[in-house]
């Protein structure tokens, strides 16, 4: 059906009315009657032991209900946090798991690091007790600097992980790809940093919780992206609630961006006290607190070297990464800088022969885990910062040397030496519509002029690949992975015609209510109006994996879509006996039910009534009602791809870098609302821009305070940042899932760095600059202007 | 927050006693610093004396060939006003860039150049226009108003009534903001009235500062050409994750190159 509320239309988002009006409902919107609230009081120092914790003077303090320490919470025998994600290091044994107390209890890891937790009847009073509480720290030297964390001299954070490492992983063969750089033409070599970045969703994180004495039921309203994967790993692991017995909700969620996959401990703790207390307790954190706790993400030390013959063609590939894991292990980090990152090395091309080396080290910093891309960003900005260096040493234009290495479109299915087999692809016309888009042809034009105002003009390339949708779940497992990879979906017909789709994705940002409504609508031709998404609720939804690594649609659409297929199956069935029909012979089209060559039809809403109102039905073969469920667990990632090309201007005499033109083309495969991903895309796009020229996490290397921990230090991308992008689609249907469809959430954030970085380098290689580090501030630029002046 | 009371005087001698009488007060004008400085529990007045009662204070005027411009109006009043426009436009043009709109709706002149923020812009205007700060108990002169950082001339208990801008020849200002904050990390004033110049410079150093040696060559030749090779030193100025002290000294210059090519336009 080709409705304008169906798949490819443009329909504005059906959320948009609550949001924009300010009637969506977030956790700190929860009126809860009796609430206390919760305030953590948290380190001071990076490193630190406890001596002492007296609360004494705090308990006396006017509203204050409870206090706990982490004494409290070790005596009551709350488990610490999980790592959910084993990884083999290269001997084949487990990671190092060095606990993660939810309170700290002799010694503090980070500055944030949980010390107690007051409980009181307003957040101004647990905040006034706090200051009364006397926490005595012998301060201890802090290991903040990756560069130095797994040196010798480092500070040790775990005595479980000596020398603070947590894995020393590989991929690829070492002696196979040293044997190929021994007969390359050339090789490119890079050190690269890729900056630490604060998530800053819109919404701080939220906790509110709520115990049933009578039933013994908890529920736990929480900002989370994957409601049911919280509750399992408080069950199962940290609270021993069994799972029947907790209830976790995320309502309304304001933004993610991976920050809120993970289990913290503070909705532990603000759980757990619930009972303790007697009373709700809510807690929402204070924007600096999220800069400090909210895990952060990237922070990568990398050498790479890329091997081409005298053609340019690619050889092989060495990379070497220390990524940081933070002070403790949070719920996937160890499988970003690994499984979501090597793993994509080949990119869009055909290098044969890839070794990777990841070591993943403990520092006195906020944890580490996925964040908008996670590991998909870093890996690109390897590549692609890679094949632009060699294009400009090698003297190929870097369009050209990008084309000379993709991988044919008859390649496909493409094992790659990195584990991953790409489903489908076709990459070279993407670049020839970006180069298009951007008026490559014209730029040497557009230097020219710039130079004539005394701008450096430069343009950047980045071809990026993404494996979205992690599956399928068997894969996952052999990984070391905790989790099945699979989605739930339930289309729920109420006896008026009017729909529920129960989806285990959860949208906090993404979408969904219109996506899915569209894609129900489009395959069942109800009315969108008609059709609510209901999702972020364990006592509603069936389980689901939750939303992250851009899988929403590929594998919960897709789910839908199953669910929808035995809609009509059941449908069929029951039009059948309406019209006298076999059901051989029904067909369903625009949400009508036909016989082939006959005027006779059933409309859906008929068929459905029919089930509920079982009068005249066929009760001997059908059941009543319409109520269909589905999971689905896909065959393989998805893999959209893409070309971003931008365009700055340098400000030599300011080091300012003016992002002038930005052109992005992507393959999402099939599109279901194009107006949704055009703002996945510019968000993502943003992002990218803001981690290249602005966004830097930075610890005071000596006392490992967060030097960057509010918006007056630390630089997020505002609209003004950015050009109008100019945007291009290229489709490749996915061949493995029923949508055809890849994602497009994360693509954005995973190509810009590159893009903008490359393109930053060539507007400065003509005054003698060779390398600016990421995020190419100001101030950077203009050192890495002055120190070429110096050096020339 | 923590607790304090809260007063809201009709009149300038009713908010003075307020002020003298207890130790503790704080004047507040448009709280667009005191505000989160409480929020963040980064101070703990025991009255605050909200200054938006007085009413006589607000409004901008002309008087003969200086804009006076009452204590507490705001930014966007400035940024917005036809007289201002004419009359010193390069004034109105620093005040529409303070901030973002609602800090130009809240806070005023008053306050900034009170509260003497080493990253504020209006020091910059005061001083390289040559203003006369005007309080309910005298006048300063520019040069004398502004001691240090977070420092003026001011008294306990002496509040801004209002600031008189000179109209100059030619002005402009050019600022640099922090890529975070969009604070000035450097902010240059230059104005040129008759055969007198002035430089003044906000965000670069812990309090605004004038170049004597800019001033100088301007007066000679008043063309960006006159000021390229002077550098300012980095030993006194401000240095931090955004700006290193030699940075913003190279700023300085090419912040000053601009706004005189700015002023000259």
């Amino acid at each position: 059906m080709n409705a304008p509320t169906g798949i490819g239309a443009r329909v504005k988002r059906k959320e948009d009315q609550r949001f924009l009006t300010g009637t969506g409902r977030y956790v700190d919107d929860l009126p809860l009657a009796r609430a206390t609230y919760a305030y953590f009081l948290r380190s001071p120092h990076a490193h630190a032991r406890i001596k002492s914790i007296d609360t004494s003077a705090a308990a006396k303090m006017p509203g204050v209900v409870s206090i706990f320490t982490g004494k409290d919470v070790a005596e009551a025998k709350v488990n610490g946090l999980i790592c959910g994600w084993v990884v083999k290091d290269k001997h084949g044994q487990p990671h190092k798991s060095p606990p993660h107390p939810v309170m700290a209890i002799d010694t503090v890891r980070y500055v944030g690091d949980t010390v107690a937790m007051v409980v009181a009847n307003s957040h101004e009073e647990a905040k006034d007790a706090a200051e009364q509480i006397h926490v005595d720290y012998e301060v201890l030297p802090a290991n903040v600097d990756l560069a130095t964390a797994l040196q010798p001299t480092a500070a040790q954070v775990h005595a479980e992980a000596p020398g603070n490492l947590i894995y020393d992983w590989e991929l690829g063969s070492k002696p196979d790809v040293d044997a190929a750089f021994a007969k390359a033409a050339h090789v490119t070599r890079l050190d690269i940093v890729n900056n630490r970045l604060i998530p800053n969703a819109m919404e701080p994180r939220a906790a509110a919780a709520e115990y049933d004495k009578g039933t013994g039921n908890y529920t736990l309203w929480s900002t989370s992206q994957n409601p049911h994967v919280l509750r399992l790993i408080l069950s199962a692991f940290v609270l021993g609630i069994p799972e029947h017995k907790l209830r976790v909700i995320a309502p309304d969620v304001g933004g993610g961006f991976g920050s809120k996959i993970f289990c913290y401990a503070d909705e532990t703790l603000v759980c757990w006290a619930a009972a303790k207390v007697g009373r709700p307790i809510k807690w929402t954190a204070e924007r600096s607190e999220s800069f400090q706790t909210d895990c952060h993400g990237r922070d990568h030390v990398t050498q790479a070297e890329l091997a081409l013959d005298k053609d340019g063609r690619f050889l092989a590939m060495k990379v070497e990464t220390i990524a940081n894991m933070g002070a403790y292990l949070s719920t996937f980090s160890t499988a970003v800088p690994t499984y979501l990152y090597a793993t994509l090395l080949a990119g869009q091309y055909t290098t044969p022969l890839i070794y990777a080396n990841v070591k993943a080290a403990l520092t006195h910093t906020a944890p580490v885990d996925a964040y908008r891309g996670a590991g998909r960003p870093e890996a690109t900005f390897v590549v692609e910062s890679l094949v632009s260096k060699a294009a400009q040493e090698m003297k190929i234009d870097p369009a050209e040397l990008r084309r000379r290495n993709f991988i044919p479109p008859n390649a496909f299915p493409y094992q790659t030496p990195v584990a991953l087999q790409y489903d489908s692809g076709n990459y070279a016309p993407i670049i020839d519509e970006a180069i298009n888009i951007a008026d490559y042809k014209g730029f040497e034009a557009r230097r020219a002029e710039a130079r004539s105002r005394g701008k450096l003009r430069g343009i950047g390339f980045s071809s990026y690949i993404e494996a979205c949708g992690l599956a399928p779940s068997q894969v996952i497992g052999q990984l070391g992975g905790g989790v099945g990879q699979w989605e739930s979906a339930q289309i729920k017909f109420n006896p008026t015609g009017n729909v529920q789709i129960l989806t285990g994705s959860h949208s906090h940002g993404q979408s969904h209510e219109t996506t899915f409504a569209q894609i129900v609508s489009d395959k069942l031709g109800v009315p969108i109006e008609q059709i609510e998404v209901v999702h972020g609720d364990t006592a509603t939804t069936p389980f689901g994996m939750g939303t992250y690594g851009s899988r929403s649609l590929a594998v919960g659409g897709s789910a839908i879509m199953k669910a929808a297929d035995k809609v009509i199956a059941k449908g069929k069935k029951i039009a059948a006996h309406l019209m006298e029909a076999s059901v051989e012979d029904v067909v369903f089209e625009n949400g009508t039910f036909k016989v082939a060559g006959t005027d006779k039809a059933v409309p859906l809403g008929q068929a459905v009534f029919a089930a509920y109102v079982p009068h005249n039905y066929p009760l001997a073969e059908v059941e009543p009602g319409m109520d269909e469920n589905a999971f689905y667990d896909p065959a393989n990632f998805v893999y959209p791809a893409g070309t971003q090309i931008c365009e700055v201007e340098v400000d030599p005499d300011t080091g300012v870098v003016d992002v002038v033109n930005f052109t992005a083309v992507d393959d999402f495969g099939n599109i279901v609302n194009p107006m949704i991903v055009e703002g996945q895309v510019h968000g993502g796009i943003v992002q990218g821009v803001g981690q290249a020229l602005l966004e830097n996490a930075v610890y005071d290397k000596e006392t490992g305070q967060l030097m960057t921990g509010s918006f007056n230090d630390y630089a997020m991308p505002r609209a003004d940042d950015v050009p109008s992008f100019k945007l291009g689609y290229k489709v490749t249907p996915c061949p493995h899932n029923p949508l055809g469809v890849k994602g497009c959430g994360e693509a954005g954030a995973i190509a810009a760095p590159a893009a903008v970085m490359n393109a930053v380098h060539d507007a400065l290689a003509p005054v003698g600059v060779t390398h600016v580090p990421m995020p190419a501030t100001p101030l950077a630029v203009w050192q890495a202007i002055h120190g070429a002046q110096a050096a020339a | 927050m923590y607790d304090f009371a809260y007063h809201r005087p009709k009149s300038i001698a009713d908010a003075v006693n307020l002020l003298k009488s207890k130790p503790e007060a704080r004047p507040m004008s448009g709280g667009m610093t005191l505000i989160p400085t409480l929020k963040q529990r980064l101070a703990k007045p025991s009255d605050v004396v909200d200054l938006g009662g007085l009413k006589e204070l607000a409004g901008i005027k002309i008087e003969g060939n200086n804009v006076v411009i009452g204590a507490m109006t705001r930014h966007a009043d400035v940024a917005t006003s036809a007289d201002v426009k004419r009359v010193i436009p390069a004034l109105a043009g620093l005040a529409s860039h303070i901030g973002d709109p609602q800090v130009r709706n809240r806070g005023t002149i008053g306050g900034s150049i009170a509260n003497n923020d080493p990253a504020a812009d209006y020091p910059a205007a005061v001083v390289a226009l040559n203003a006369t700060v005007t309080t309910n108990s005298g006048k300063h002169t520019a040069d004398s108003f502004f001691k240090g950082l977070f420092e003026t001339a001011l008294a306990d208990g002496e509040l801004i009534t209002s600031v008189s801008f000179p109209k100059a020849d030619k002005a402009a200002y050019m600022k640099f903001p922090n890529p975070a904050s969009r604070y000035a990390m450097v902010g240059v004033f230059v104005a040129k009235t008759g055969n007198n110049v002035r430089v003044a410079v906000t965000g670069a150093g812990p309090c605004v500062f004038r170049v004597k040696e800019m001033e100088d060559a301007l007066a000679r030749s008043f063309t960006s050409d006159a000021i390229k090779d002077i550098k300012i030193p980095a030993d006194a100025l401000n240095s931090d994750i955004h700006g290193s002290a030699e940075y913003r000294a190279h700023l300085v210059t090419v912040m000053a190159r601009r706004a005189v090519d700015a002023a000259n336009k």
